[in-house]
């Protein structure tokens, strides 16, 4: 089995500070797996090189057996556009757009015709209890709400792979815990793989594993299943 | 906490006399509980009766108090085994947790190695909560998440202390 992802010896520094000194991770099709580390360990620049939005300064990022770093940014897009999803801490929704037009964003961007993309963008709605509030601008939601949104318009595309990163950071216990109660079984019912970057344990707790980023570098106890 | 196994810990830095050992195991482990010498040489005696520890050279006008005890290669193996086993995730450890990375750092043996193990047995235990709250009604949710606050709070309690290893460690072995 290929791996879904694969990171090789990742080195990126910001200017002079190294965020990451040679970071390996790979992660199977279908599994869900939690990034974990203290403040400043580097998870979140982990997750941007694996999603192609940061070009690391040294190693390789595979993507279904592709090599993604050294490809130009217009394909780096292209793939961040068409086969990976994102939600963010905070939603970073579109305040201008009504709910649907922000969950029909990726498929618009995408070249999807508006009518078909708010008829799929409508269909997730129903299934993040989020019925009613099609309408609605993110100003005239609760943060839960907005999450479900930024939730919907991130496997609107039917990715395959979802990148979280601190999900439910914003939010409280029970509203947090919806929410990657939809997320986790939501990518568990399309097979979609999660790369979840949380630092608190209760969220981890729904990946299928974790592994921990310490100055820089990834420590896995468990490898991925299935994985050579 | 397993007053047998620190016991042997103590006596794998060197060999002690009874007294000493106690002052050890107050100074490190006792917190307002302090060791009983009943409790230390009916412990010390199991030991040498099970082979883990033998009683070496005896001072003149000897005591119970002038006996020194030394380690075994039993005892040590049997020490070893259970410091490298993460314990069984569940709430309320913080003595046998607190106890092994002591005596880690003590003896010079990997901390780090033995917080991340220890992580991974509480995670994976978390995992089986979370799943039993997904599947289960609402009772079970909230028997579920009693379990998962307290072992989330160790688990705070384990990055703490491996944040702080390198000053714990100058602490216990000045």
């Amino acid at each position: 089995m290929t791996a879904a992802i694969e990171a090789r010896d990742v080195r990126f520094s910001f200017g002079s500070t190294p965020a990451l000194r040679g970071a390996t991770v790979e992660i199977a099709p279908g599994e869900v797996l939690a990034v974990m580390g203290p403040s400043g360990s580097g998870k979140s620049t982990l997750l941007h090189c694996l999603a192609g939005i940061l070009v690391p300064d040294g190693g390789e990022v595979h993507v279904g057996g592709q090599r993604i770093d050294t490809l130009p940014e217009a394909e780096r897009s292209a793939l961040r556009r068409d086969r990976f999803g994102f939600v963010f801490q905070f939603g970073q929704l579109v305040p201008e757009l009504t709910a649907e037009e922000n969950v029909a964003l990726p498929l618009l961007l995408s070249g999807v015709r508006r009518r078909e993309a708010l008829v799929r963008a409508r269909g997730w709605f129903d299934r993040l209890d989020l019925a009613g509030l099609e309408r609605r601008r993110s100003g005239e939601l609760s943060g839960g709400q907005a999450q479900r949104v930024a939730l919907a318009r991130g496997l609107v595309s039917e990715p395959e792979v979802l990148f979280a990163d601190e999900p439910t950071g914003a939010l409280d216990s029970l509203t947090g815990e919806q929410v990657m109660d939809l997320l986790v079984g939501s990518a568990r019912d399309r097979g979609t793989t999660v790369v979840l970057v949380t630092h608190e344990a209760r969220v981890a707790a729904y990946a299928d594993r974790e592994v921990v980023v310490r100055d820089g570098r990834v420590t896995s106890l468990t490898p991925a299943a299935g994985l050579p | 906490m397993s007053v047998p196994l620190t016991l042997l810990g103590l006596l794998e830095r060197e060999p002690r006399h009874g007294y000493d050992l106690k002052r050890d195991y107050d100074a490190f482990f006792g917190r307002g509980k302090p060791l009983p010498f009943g409790q230390l040489y009916s412990t010390l005696g199991r030991l040498a009766r099970d082979g883990k520890v033998v009683v070496g050279e005896t001072e003149q006008g000897a005591g119970p108090d002038r006996k020194r005890y030394v380690i075994t290669e039993d005892g040590a193996t049997e020490f070893e085994a259970w410091l490298r086993e993460p314990v069984e995730a569940e709430p309320h450890l913080q003595t046998v947790l607190f106890a092994k990375v002591v005596l880690a750092l003590m003896l010079e043996r990997d901390a780090q190695a033995y917080l991340d193990a220890q992580r991974a047995a509480h995670l994976q235990r978390m995992r089986e909560l979370t799943e039993v709250k997904r599947s289960g009604g609402l009772v079970d949710a909230l028997l579920a998440d009693h379990g998962l606050f307290h072992l989330e709070a160790d688990l705070r309690w384990i990055d703490l202390t491996a944040a702080r290893l390198d000053a714990l460690r100058k602490e216990v072995r000045s």
